[in-house]
């Protein structure tokens, strides 16, 4: 797909960013699309951070080159760039009240008092504060604090807002609440969403698009049903939901598809990422894709070990008989019978469903 | 049943405490109630009066007096000022620039004029004064003040600086402010309970010293602790009791006050 350069918001092109010899982002290009809610993804030290803090010019990176809308951010410093952050502990001034907080960049920007002031009665009506306007940030509770920040950080209306774990430190239901805000409003300014996390679940919900970054490293780029129905990789299937994977044996590869066999002799078609090469291989299945069937009929044959009562459905682990374990998944309706553990099933791959992953 | 460890519990606890306080605050509290005393013995009560204050004010050596509390107070107030900028700027390039080479050094060689015993402080000091030709007086005075107290006002402050996060000021810089406008819209006045503490501290040892500033002073220049150093030794006055217990209501209001803005300032940033 082409691009014209003014639909890229933020270009990263070979970016390096060395600690002392370890490296916390390694050769990392990707591109942010105007008016995109971007998602990093990854665990903990995976260099999300990092390359969110060197878009807003926090960190000196030491090689490569990021660009906004076209032109390079080299050497600007963070006030110089039009780009915002909502702090991962929010960083309200806890000398300012609400509005004074809200002010502050736009006041920076030398904006017209009125102006200014203006502008801040309609951010804060935004995010549903108004009534606590003249509130200090520690007369406030953690959702309202977040809500202060996302104010703050947008009301000099910035090319780009970076978010870093804003949702972490509040409960879950404000959380999923939250999230339905930040798309509305994302989808309402207009403006480009940089969202950092390590929750699989926040950036499949909230993104158009995510990145999954370990150890440094971009592992895929796409939107959340690509990520998600097609990992790349054995690490993005593994970290993005729930998966089964299993041990084949790749017998042809034939463009996006291959002919492999399982430990026991079955043949499985499967889709493959497009570097597949025959020998050794996983195969990628999501648990709600594998159906249980009776006993010796089916692709793959075990034993239930587990059932776990999940609410709306059930998780049932099986053993296969070389010892590998499944997890499946089974809608709980009012006519499915489930098997008692202990018994012997077979387990159907649903056609297509089957994946296979290099390492 | 092991019982819970309690130094209250201790015997003996009580009376201990007890003869520490008596020891530590009877002999001001004499003083502070003999400066009413009526009478020109230091040890027989004569019945209550206000004459030694007048004394201060309106006696023989009020003039010497003032002249010297005049000097006092200037001195500690320019020598605070001064050493609490000094100790801010420390404080700023230590704590907020990064790591460096000798940062450690720099902590220690800042603070470690607290642990050199004063009299060494004074003598070296002396011998600086005249090794390069300067004529000892008021000058000597401020310019010796200013450098003992700088690691009294750098504990506060650098104290007060560790709490702050970084975050603020990179949210600031987040939001179009300068370095500068981050420093001064942001950190100064999260910093201001420590730096007014600092200040404080700084201008009360100033107030009090005696050792250093009997040695640099010179003849025909006195402070106020110098002043009743030379009185005294002409023979205990109670005027000395009332002047004692003027300076100590002095040096009382000011740890009373910095006590209360440390508190107000832990408040907010919470």
């Amino acid at each position: 797909m082409s691009q014209t350069p003014t639909d890229i918001a933020v270009d990263v092109q070979n970016v390096t960013k060395r600690y002392g010899t370890t490296a916390a982002l390694a050769n990392l290009t990707l591109q942010i699309r105007d008016n995109e809610f971007f998602t990093l993804l990854g665990p903990s030290g995976c260099g999300k951070t990092t390359l969110l803090r060197s878009i807003a010019g926090f960190e000196n990176i030491s090689e490569g080159t990021i660009s906004l809308f076209g032109e390079s951010l080299a050497g600007l410093p963070p006030n110089k760039r039009p780009i915002n952050t909502v702090f991962q502990h929010y960083a309200l001034f806890p000398h300012m009240s609400v509005t004074d907080n809200v002010l502050f960049g736009l006041l920076r920007q030398r904006v017209p008092d009125a102006d200014a002031r203006k502008r801040v009665g309609e951010v804060l009506d935004m995010v549903q504060l108004s009534a606590l306007a003249e509130r200090m940030p520690s007369q406030l509770s953690g959702g309202q604090q977040q809500r202060v920040a996302l104010a703050r950080a947008l009301a000099p209306r910035p090319r780009v807002l970076l978010l870093d774990e804003p949702l972490s430190a509040l409960d879950l239901k404000l959380r999923q609440e939250v999230r339905i805000e930040l798309q509305q409003i994302q989808y309402n300014t207009g403006i480009t969403f940089i969202f950092v996390t390590h929750d699989q679940e926040e950036a499949i919900t909230m993104s158009d698009r995510i990145a999954v970054i370990s150890e440094g490293e971009l592992q895929q780029v796409g939107a959340p049903r690509d990520i998600y129905e097609s990992p790349s990789n054995r690490f993005v299937a593994d970290f993005i939901g729930e998966t089964n994977l299993i041990d084949v044996t790749v017998n042809s590869v034939n463009g996006d598809t291959a002919m492999c066999t399982l430990a026991d002799g079955t043949a499985i078609q499967c889709k493959s990422a497009g570097d597949a090469t025959t020998g050794a291989g996983h195969l990628s299945v999501r648990p709600e894709r594998l159906t249980l069937t009776a006993s010796d009929t089916g692709d793959l044959s075990g034993t239930v070990k587990r059932l776990t009562y999940l609410g709306t459905d059930m998780r049932i682990t099986i053993e296969l008989n070389d010892g590998t374990t499944l997890t499946a998944r089974m809608q709980n309706t009012d006519d499915t019978t489930l098997p008692d553990r202990g018994d012997r099933v077979g387990l159907q791959i649903e056609p297509g469903a089957a994946r296979l992953l290099t390492d | 049943m092991a019982k819970k460890f309690d130094i209250k519990r201790f015997p003996g606890f009580l009376a201990i405490t007890c003869l520490c306080l008596f020891l530590l605050y009877t002999p001001l509290l004499v003083v502070m109630v003999y400066s009413f005393n009526d009478s020109n013995s230091i040890t027989n009560w004569g019945g209550l009066s206000l004459r030694w204050y007048e004394e201060v004010f309106f006696g023989v050596e009020a003039p010497k007096f003032k002249k010297a509390a005049f000097n006092s107070l200037t001195i500690a107030l320019c020598a605070a000022t001064t050493a609490t900028t000094i100790a801010l700027c420390a404080a700023v390039a230590i704590l907020r620039a990064g790591r460096f080479r000798g940062q450690g050094l720099s902590f220690g060689l800042i603070n470690l004029p607290l642990m050199v015993p004063e009299i060494v402080t004074a003598v070296a000091t002396l011998i600086f004064f005249s090794a390069i030709g300067f004529k000892a007086g008021y000058a000597t005075i401020l310019i010796a003040h200013i450098v003992f107290c700088i690691p009294f006002a750098y504990l506060p402050i650098a104290a007060r600086m560790q709490g702050i996060e970084g975050s603020y000021e990179q949210a600031a810089q987040d939001l179009y402010a300068t370095r500068w406008e981050a420093f001064r819209l942001v950190l100064l006045p999260l910093m201001m309970p420590g730096i007014i503490s600092g200040f404080l501290l700084a201008f009360i040892i100033s107030l009090d010293d005696f050792i250093i500033t009997n040695f640099v002073k010179g003849a025909g220049i006195e402070t106020l602790p110098t002043a009743i150093f030379g009185s005294v030794k002409q023979g205990i006055k109670p005027n000395i009791m009332a002047i004692s217990t003027l300076l100590l209501l002095v040096s009382a209001s000011f740890v009373t006050l910095s006590w209360f803005i440390n508190r107000k300032g832990g408040e907010n940033s919470s």
